[in-house]
């Protein structure tokens, strides 16, 4: 394991990256047609506002999501067809975005398996 | 030590080192909320009284801080607050039309003078309302310099009830009432360097030209790029005025697009948001105004976005048609 104390988010640089990810992420979710589908009806400020909650989760950020709550946010989407293969693109999305901000591999991980860690309630099951 | 917080009916007490947003869930009060540390932005409520805590205004649009929008769960007040969650009741007031003009067949420029002056922004709209109660909302045209006259672009839709009572009815002197000014659809003298894209269909036109009136008159020395479309030459006006005004200021472009049909001299052939996005394809730091047809601006402000524009500086106004007899 690592020797640095620092905790995931304050080593990928707490807000500011989110925000830079962000812009990064949300831009990359929009345009990826095995997706967006999902997106199409939404307010895009308050979308891109949920992402950047969603972000600052999987950076392992102070958040107050709970398994209830990704369950509800996205159980609408689930009966519209939402299953792994979308869920692997957003994972898929979100490690490119970190590797274009140049994020050690080794930080990605660690944010996979956060965003991994909600599949089941993202999904419902 | 305790602080006020007043929310319509209610007062509630908030305690040293309590957000406004835990105080108001502690009394019960049936606010949204999401993440509780300023990054979603559900629990987004008014100071009426006074600017908030600047803290509890980060990562809002500047227009939103503008008017004072805040999020309860970063705001730990430094004073008694009056506060609403949505935004505030229609309050009206009286005006009477001083002016009708046709802009061309189908769009009326109708003025009105209020009894008392409006504290507005061009782009933003008020609800207009007959003696029947029948409302419907416009935006404001011209830029804020007159602060007890507005204008507004009426088009009339076929079997549109207050548009064309407006256009048929409606004469100078007829008393109309106004309600508060709305909307966050306008410009703000923050970055006068900033390149601005004002994109609009039909009488969309209104509201970007107050936009434009306004940036002008503030001394904007970035570029201004007006892109006005219709389906067909006849549904396009303010051409000439529009022209001339690109050689007053050699920062201001005008492109008037037609859809369908012919295209004449001067005149772009074309949806004018996809001329526009074809010619202006890098939108990174870019502050975008869309106005019109809901469809060209929900399309375009994902367009804008993917071009590189900031969502914080993209601003829309969707003109929905309320008649439900309209195709």
């Amino acid at each position: 394991m690592s020797e640095n104390n620092a905790s995931l988010y304050d080593q990928l640089g707490g807000e500011a990256a989110v925000n830079a990810a962000v812009d990064i992420f949300y831009r990359k979710v929009l345009a990826d047609d095995r997706i967006n589908r999902f997106f199409e009806h939404t307010d895009m400020e308050k979308q891109a506002a949920k992402q950047k909650a969603f972000l600052t989760m999987a950076f392992g950020g102070p958040n107050n999501y709970s398994g209830a709550d990704m369950r509800k946010g996205h159980a609408h989407l689930v009966k519209q067809g939402l299953n792994d293969t979308h869920f692997d693109a957003v994972v898929e999305n979100l490690a490119s975005t970190l590797q274009e901000l140049n994020v050690p591999q080794s930080l990605i991980d660690q944010v996979a398996a956060i965003a991994e860690s909600t599949r089941n309630d993202v999904l419902d099951r | 030590m305790s602080l006020t917080i007043a929310l319509n009916e209610h007062q509630v007490h908030c305690q040293e080192h309590e957000t406004v947003l835990d105080a108001l869930l502690r009394e019960k009060i049936d606010i949204p909320y999401g993440c509780r540390q300023g990054a979603c932005q559900s629990c987004m409520v008014r100071s009426l009284e006074g600017e908030p805590p600047v803290e509890a205004q980060n990562g809002l649009k500047d227009v939103l801080r503008d008017q004072n929008y805040f999020l309860a769960c970063l705001c730990y007040p430094e004073h008694d607050m009056t506060i609403s969650l949505a935004s505030t009741e229609d309050r009206f007031t009286k005006a009477m039309v001083i002016d009708k003009q046709l802009l061309n067949a189908e769009t009326l420029l109708l003025t009105v003078e209020c009894q008392n002056s409006m504290d507005y922004y061009a782009g933003q709209f008020v609800n207009l309302k007959r003696d029947d109660g029948l409302i419907r909302s416009y935006s404001i045209s011209n830029s804020r310099r007159h602060a007890r006259r507005l204008s507004f672009h009426i088009r009339r839709l076929s079997g549109g009830r207050f548009s064309e009572w407006a256009h048929e009815e409606l004469a100078v002197g007829d008393n109309i009432e106004v309600s508060d000014p709305q909307g966050l659809c306008y410009y703000l003298p923050n970055d006068l360097d900033q390149n601005l894209l004002l994109i609009g269909t039909g009488s969309g036109l209104a509201p970007l030209a107050g936009i434009i009136e306004e940036a002008l008159h503030h001394g904007h020395r970035g570029d201004i790029h007006l892109f006005h479309g219709s389906q067909g030459v006849s549904g396009l006006y303010w051409i000439e005025e529009m022209q001339q005004l690109a050689l007053e200021y050699k920062n201001f472009y005008y492109t008037p697009c037609v859809s369908r049909g012919e295209a004449l001299i001067g005149i772009s052939k074309g949806r004018a948001n996809d001329v526009a996005i074809s010619k202006l394809p890098n939108l990174k730091s870019w502050r975008i105004y869309l106005c019109g047809h809901p469809d060209m601006v929900n399309q375009t402000k994902r367009q804008a976005y993917l071009n590189g524009a900031n969502l914080k500086d993209i601003y829309a106004d969707a003109f929905h048609v309320a008649s439900t007899t309209l195709d």
